[in-house]
């Protein structure tokens, strides 16, 4: 069904923090592996070794630069995937079907069988989070892995998101933002978590942490350490003199 | 936005299409006789069945293009298929009793117009409703999608009755009808010259979040290659010529059209000669629609750069 459930028991999701990321692409890398491998087609690409590859990936990084009036700029590694908006415009203009909410935790998914490849959802969708796999010509999107997070055949510690296991900053962290008291939740209420786009009306779940202020460049200065004025003495007095009179 | 050939393809010509049945339903005078009975609605038919056909070429999977009847409560693109089907077939009644009892029954043509009508105005709406795309997320989008497409089944209509009946009437009202739908047209222009993604509230700032600290723009793509998003949405060509394609639209659309009706009007000549307005406005659609869709600027674009993506 793509009409949206009015609300879902939990609301899972991801906190990127902005802060931390390092823009290594690991976790594409790690969503890719696990991805094309596991819920659905597998991720094609084509053309991988040579000029123009183009495949099929849930997750990108992109980097900005932002910069403030008073301070230099800074760099801003941004990792993108699938919001699973509360409000997800994506489902409800799916003519299928194949493309729903889930009303218990929130997850959006595209049942791939019934996916006609019509696009209209990557249309609809404001984040570019949707693409189409270029051999299969179904939609694909992120899954919050949902194949890993109940799955009960791996080890528990392994039960979250490829993305979020393999991070190596700890960039990227996944709970229940339905339950105030969830990692996730206190995350963003510590460090003012944010929403995407919020004039497009999509109510994200996924929400961003904003880089943390830089330390202001004046400051820097007079931190830096003193330059040595006091005279060696001993040999490497000695030394010192005799250098200079050389040269 | 791509501007897909298929996609062309599909809204101008079922748009077209569905026009012919709105004004066969209607009751427009049409030729009588068998042949006219026969031929007329084939032509209307086979112009709505043609788009709709090839809107299937787009996608991945058109084996499984009956499961976009299923989702109507929620989707305009399903609500378009069941609707167009649901009218085609009545409409194949409709032509069946037309040519057995050589009347029009005018109850089920009315509704059949009111069928068609609603078809094209949902066809518009898979596009109007993309908050993503500000170009086409205002009413202005199904009003002129459902002039255009009333105004070619007028032109077709009124040329084929020139089979049967020299009068040159019809002619007028083609001219009032082309001048509105282009009227139409031009208020949608001066309303996407002001409406952007900036003016919808939508920059780079707001995409990354990170307007509160300052200036954003983009450093690095998240590959060097293309991918179906940029490939998909973010298209740039079309802005580049766009005054001109707009010159080459309204003259093969309006200005070609209207002369021709205004012609047949002054001069009582046949309405066969709209048959002629109508083809050169359907080569006029296609230019309006190219750049419907290559003009458009999706919101994801934002995260590639911006305009200048
Ligand atoms: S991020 Fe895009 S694909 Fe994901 S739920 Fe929101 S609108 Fe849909
Ligand atoms: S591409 Fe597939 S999932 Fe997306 S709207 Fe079309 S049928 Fe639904
Ligand atoms: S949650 Fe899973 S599918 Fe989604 S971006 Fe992370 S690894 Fe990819």
């Amino acid at each position: 069904m793509t009409s949206l459930p009015q609300t879902t028991d939990k609301a899972l999701g991801l906190v990127i923090d902005l802060d931390t990321c390092v823009g290594c692409h690991a976790c594409i890398i790690n969503c890719k592996e696990w991805n094309t491998g596991g819920y659905g087609a597998p991720l094609a690409d084509l053309d991988p070794y040579g000029t123009e590859p183009v495949g099929s990936f849930l997750n990108r990084i992109h980097t900005f630069e932002v910069s403030p009036d008073n301070a230099p700029a800074s760099i801003v590694h941004f990792p993108k995937s699938c919001l699973h908006c509360a409000d997800a415009p994506c489902v409800t203009v799916c003519p299928t079907g194949a493309s729903y909410k889930r009303s218990e935790d929130g997850i959006v998914l595209v049942d791939e069988s019934m996916c006609i490849g019509c696009g209209l959802c990557a249309w609809a969708c404001p984040y570019g989070a949707r693409e189409m796999d270029p051999v299969e010509n179904v939609m694909k999107k992120c899954t919050l892995c949902v194949d890993r997070i109940y799955n009960e055949n791996i080890p528990e510690e392994d039960r979250q998101p490829a993305c979020v296991r393999t991070c190596p900053a700890g960039a990227r962290h996944f709970g229940d933002f339905s339950d105030p008291a969830s990692n996730v939740s206190k995350l963003v209420a510590e460090r003012g978590g944010i929403d995407l786009m919020p004039e497009m009306g999509t109510a994200p779940v996924n929400k961003y942490l904003p880089p943390r202020p830089k330390t202001k460049p004046e400051s820097a200065s007079s931190a830096t350490a003193e330059a040595v004025t006091e005279k060696p003495g001993g040999f490497l007095g000695w030394l010192d003199q005799a250098l200079e009179k050389l040269g | 936005m791509h501007p897909a050939i298929s996609v062309i393809f599909f809204t101008v010509t079922s748009g077209a299409g569905f026009g012919l049945i709105a004004m066969i339903g209607a009751g427009m005078p049409l030729p009588n006789g068998l042949a006219a009975a026969f031929f007329i609605p084939a032509l209307a038919g086979l112009l709505a069945v043609a788009g709709l056909i090839s809107s299937t070429f787009h996608l991945g999977h058109p084996e499984r293009a009956w499961r976009a009847f299923s989702q109507w409560r929620s989707s305009w693109l399903s609500r378009e298929g069941v609707l167009s089907v649901i009218t085609l077939i009545l409409f194949g009644l409709y032509t069946l009793a037309w040519m057995i009892s050589g009347e029009r029954i005018l109850w089920l043509g009315l509704l059949i117009a009111i069928g068609s009508a609603l078809t094209v105005y949902m066809t518009a709406m898979i596009y109007a409703q993309m908050k993503t795309v500000p170009h086409w997320h205002t009413g202005l989008t199904p009003l002129c999608y459902l002039l255009f497409s009333l105004t070619c089944g007028y032109l077709l209509a009124a040329g084929l009755n020139g089979f049967a009946s020299g009068a040159s009437s019809p002619a007028g009202l083609a001219v009032v009808a082309i001048a509105i739908a282009w009227a139409c047209k031009y208020a949608w222009w001066k309303q996407a010259e002001t409406t952007s993604l900036e003016a919808a509230g939508s920059t780079m700032e707001s995409a990354t979040g990170l307007g509160s600290i300052g200036k954003v723009r983009l450093l690095e793509r998240p590959h060097t290659g293309e991918n179906y998003l940029t490939h998909e949405m973010i298209h740039v060509v079309g802005r580049k010529h766009a005054a001109k394609l707009r010159i080459i639209a309204l003259a093969l659309g309006a200005a070609l059209p209207l002369l021709i009706a205004l012609g047949v009007w002054a001069f009582a000549a046949s309405t066969l000669w709209l048959v002629l307005a109508f083809i050169v406005l359907m080569a006029g659609l296609f230019v309006e629609r190219w750049l419907f869709f290559a003009e458009a600027e999706h919101a994801v674009s934002l995260y590639y750069g911006g305009r200048e993506a």
